[in-house]
């Protein structure tokens, strides 16, 4: 139907680089490619198209080459998306006007602003913040009293329990990094913990449990001699070489590990974290 | 999660219905009041009269639904005296919609009350607190009126530690308490509930909110009666306080009759398995969280909580799973094949971790998820669980720009494998208007379809183009659609075409959509069997808010928020309909000369009570 106010197609420009971040950001397109930000950039692109539906996520992960080429050659099936926005739950609750409430125009059409819209997306207070730190124990608002029946997360509050992959595996495991005083500590504890688990693999007959002679050790998983190498996530969601900052540094910026195949990445494409730095001061 | 819930959000009963006339005389077949009818204190009928009466009273027992009832009481007097003495259950969609002296001096033998109060926008913050629906006058006329009510189930009202009191005090019969989305209680009522009401076979706490000072919280669960109870169902997942478990221990191991019990998150596995050890009959249960409380490597559960899941023969329902740890998933695999409901909605799980658990669930209804899963994972699900009547797929990430990884690809598997979907809930970041048709064509029973691509004005990710094509094909396709949520760009076009074929929609949620008044019109002029509309940040001006007088009688609110309304337009629906009452909420009290010209939010409702007196100073009524 033909209305007599502007349609909002007519506003939206024809071209496909309109990204779907919305109708605001148009004005600041090139700035927008340039601009470094948190997680996955452009999904919502051309190059999308040409990519073959096997993987879903390889539509996600398609953009942004030089962040993350060895993404596309490492196996992994999973699908979720990294934890980063741990704190990133806009305070919906705490009454954020939304910014259309004019009546002069259609101003409620564009999204003018990326500030949080009261009650959008329409997700009830217990849904939110399930993708904070993987310690958290409660979606709900801060109303927990502590736990008559104490269990380990709250005896030691200061517990940093983080998601740990190992390539192959598909159950994930959690650990805690606080436990451990260095990087060796933690390369020991991931081949005590994985060990078990990928000789059962290999041999399903064999107990997880059973140590000793069979069971091989999980080695050089810092200096990349090793058959697998340790990498983490950090906030911004970017993989990073373990080992590189000093290890208190590491706890507090580490949310996620994985365990991936040495062979399956390719040295100039791992972030280290000088690479990093270097790029955030351009 | 139960049936019910689903129920509740429907409350719709199947039945023919023509649209009735606006005139509030006449039969309404959505209240529990079907207007005025015959004054209180006719003068007795004759003899043969009241035999009829009695008759036509023990066959009107058999009557349960509503609508017919609704019916059976416009025919004459007779019918209208007999069918009020023999309703047992009392349905109030809106608690501001009948006054409760009225409710009780027409029906008086209830046994089972469903009352609902604050528009679902509430739910989102929308509505600020102290609003209303208060429970207290409710409560007040029922214990003075119904000696045998057994039964109260209230969504969305504020109910107070005084009401339970007054419930434990009033009904020697009570048996069923189920409180959904409600909040202004705390632990203390919970006791008082749990010892006073010696009948009590169920009590579920559904998404309330409970107000417990950490200091404060009462330890309820040790207050039911030491013998062996009746209790059915024990449900307390959003008690967010630690409670005592060694109490809660005991009293599973004395209620024999218990099937169905959901813990909220102080419970890790290895009391869950306890749990399960003295109520091997339990066929739903919530698990709290999946966790080990020592954490990995020192005990090992696993094998036990195998047994324990082995030796639940029953079990058909499972969910909490909050903060999970998937190395103990392996556990559920005993009972997969049995389940018809699994909620995985509070677990973070990939789909490398879903798919093991997924392949066995032959016989699943109901699945409830996070978009963690991924598309991948929503593949597993369709390939799986062929029988799947309802889906729910929830963001881990609730904001605008996270990462969703379910989309358009996800909803197109799920179409292909799941013909017999019923309902769907399905929160992405993005869309294409093919897959909705895909949907369209290949779940024709569909009743409910709600889809959050929760980047707003967003269109197709392939096409550029708006999504109306997607809706539209809902619309025409589902022909049994009853409730839809629309997101994503559209335009009045996609409104037109909703108006034109959703003819059967009871339900409306309209969010960022639209391009101006034209779009409310076609909804309102083409929708015949609207109840409930809620709108926001949509263009909708004065305009199309009065082109919908003629039908407001028939609907039981509309909600508008963040929307081009003014004053003069909702003063102009006040004046003209007196049965309505419009009111207008603001989210800061501002200055009583002051009134500001533009209307933020409006929820107008047809009432027989007139305007309410319990109004707080941010609502205005016109």
């Amino acid at each position: 139907m033909e209305g007599e106010a502007p349609r909002l197609l007519d506003l939206i420009p024809k071209d496909r680089n309109w990204v779907g971040k919305g109708v605001c950001k148009v004005k600041n397109g090139i700035e927008e490619k340039l601009e470094l930000r948190l997680g996955l950039p452009g999904e919502e692109n051309e190059k999308e198209e040409k990519q073959s539906a096997k993987s879903a996520f390889s539509l996600i992960f398609s953009e942004n080459v030089s962040k993350r080429t060895f993404l596309g050659s490492v196996v992994t099936n999973e699908g979720k998306g990294t934890e980063r926005k741990a704190s990133g739950a806009p305070p919906v609750a705490h009454g954020t006007r939304t910014i259309n409430s004019s009546i002069a125009n259609n101003s409620s059409q564009t999204r003018t602003s990326n500030a949080p819209v009261v009650g959008w997306p329409p997700i009830r207070s217990f849904r939110k913040n399930l993708a904070s730190s993987s310690n958290s124990k409660s979606p709900l608002e801060t109303r927990d009293g502590g736990p008559v029946n104490g269990n380990k997360a709250d005896s030691n509050k200061k517990g940093c329990f983080v998601k740990i992959n190992m390539d192959g595996i598909p159950i994930g495991r959690k650990i805690d990094l606080k436990a451990y005083g260095d990087y060796d500590e933690l390369s020991s504890a991931v081949d005590q913990l994985f060990r078990g688990l990928l000789a059962a693999q290999r041999d399903p007959l064999v107990n997880e449990k059973s140590g000793g002679e069979n069971n091989q050790g999980i080695k050089g998983l810092l200096d990349g001699s090793g058959e697998y190498t340790l990498v983490y996530e950090d906030e911004e969601g970017d993989r990073v070489l373990v080992g590189d900052v000093p290890w208190k540094m590491f706890i507090s910026t580490a949310k996620r590990l994985r365990v991936l195949k040495t062979s399956d990445l390719s040295v100039s494409s791992i972030n280290t974290v000088s690479r990093k730095r270097a790029a955030t001061e351009c | 999660m139960r049936e019910e819930i689903s129920d509740m959000s429907e409350d719709d009963e199947t039945g023919e219905r023509a649209r009735w006339a606006p005139d509030l005389s006449k039969n309404r077949s959505d209240d529990s009041d079907s207007g005025p009818g015959p004054p209180i204190g006719d003068s007795p009928p004759p003899f043969s009269d009241q035999v009829l009466e009695n008759v036509l009273e023990n066959v009107l027992e058999f009557l349960t639904s509503r609508r017919d009832r609704n019916a059976a009481s416009a025919v004459c007097r007779s019918w209208y005296r007999a069918e009020a003495q023999t309703r047992r259950e009392l349905f109030i969609g809106n608690c501001y919609a009948v006054a409760p002296h009225r409710a009780v001096e027409r029906f008086q033998s209830i046994k089972s009350v469903v009352l609902k109060g604050k528009p679902r926008f509430a739910d989102f913050n929308l509505v600020p607190f102290g609003w209303g629906a208060q429970f207290e006058p409710w409560v007040k006329s029922f214990g003075a009126a119904y000696r045998h009510l057994e039964r109260i189930c209230l969504k969305r009202m504020s109910v107070t530690d005084k009401d339970l009191t007054i419930i434990a005090e009033s009904f020697p019969l009570f048996k069923d308490l189920t409180l959904i989305c409600c909040e202004g209680f705390s632990t203390l009522g919970l006791a008082v509930i749990a010892e006073r009401c010696r009948h009590l076979r169920v009590l579920d706490l559904i998404e309330d909110y409970l107000e417990d000072e950490d200091d404060e919280v009462v330890d309820w669960i040790s207050r039911f009666p030491e013998t062996t109870t009746s209790l059915e169902s024990l449900v307390f997942d959003c008690v967010t306080c630690p409670f005592n478990f060694d109490a809660l221990e005991c009293l599973v191991a004395r209620s024999p009759s218990l099937q169905r019990l959901r813990v909220n998150h102080h419970v890790a596995l290895e009391q869950l398995r306890r749990l399960m050890a003295s109520a091997p009959q339990l066929t739903h249960l919530g698990t709290g969280t999946f966790r080990s409380e020592v954490g990995f490597g020192e005990v090992d559960p696993n094998l036990d909580l195998v047994s324990a899941f082995g030796a639940s023969r029953s079990l058909v329902c499972l969910s909490g799973f909050r903060e999970i740890e998937p190395e103990f998933l392996p556990a559920i695999y005993p009972v997969c094949a049995n389940l018809t409901s699994l909620n995985f909605s509070f677990a973070n799980l990939t789909a490398e971790e879903l798919n093991p658990v997924i392949r066995q669930c032959h016989n699943l209804q109901t699945f409830w998820v996070l978009d963690s899963v991924g598309d991948e994972g929503l593949r597993a699900v369709a390939e799986s669980c062929q029988d799947l009547r309802e889906l729910r797929v929830f963001p881990l990430d609730p904001t605008e720009d996270s990462d969703s990884s379910v989309s358009d690809i996800g909803l197109q598997f799920i179409s292909e494998g799941c013909r017999k979907l019923r309902s769907i809930l399905y929160f992405c970041q993005r869309m294409t208007n093919a897959a909705v048709v895909a949907m369209s064509k290949n779940c024709p029973d569909l009743v409910v379809f709600r889809l959050c691509i929760m980047g707003r004005h967003l269109p197709d990710r392939i096409t550029g183009e708006p999504m109306d094509a997607g809706f539209r094909a809902i619309v025409m396709n589902c022909k049994k659609l009853t409730r839809l949520s629309v997101s994503g760009l559209l335009t009045d076009k996609a409104f037109e075409y909703i108006g034109c074929y959703g003819k059967l929609i009871r339900t409306l949620s309209v969010a960022f959509a639209g391009d101006s008044d034209g779009g409310l019109r076609y909804v309102l002029e083409g929708c015949t069997r609207l109840q409930k509309l809620e709108i926001r940040d949509s263009p909708f001006g004065d305009a199309s808010l009065i082109s919908g007088l003629p039908f407001y009688y028939n609907m039981r609110f509309l909600w508008m928020s963040s929307c081009n309304l003014s004053m003069r337009g909702c003063k102009e629906v006040a004046r003209n309909k007196p049965n309505l009452v419009v009111e207008v909420i603001r989210d800061a009290v501002e200055e009583e000369e002051e009134e500001i010209e533009a209307v933020e939010k409006l929820y107008l409702y047809r009432s027989l009570a007139g305007a309410r007196t319990d109004v707080p100073a941010f609502v205005k009524i016109l």
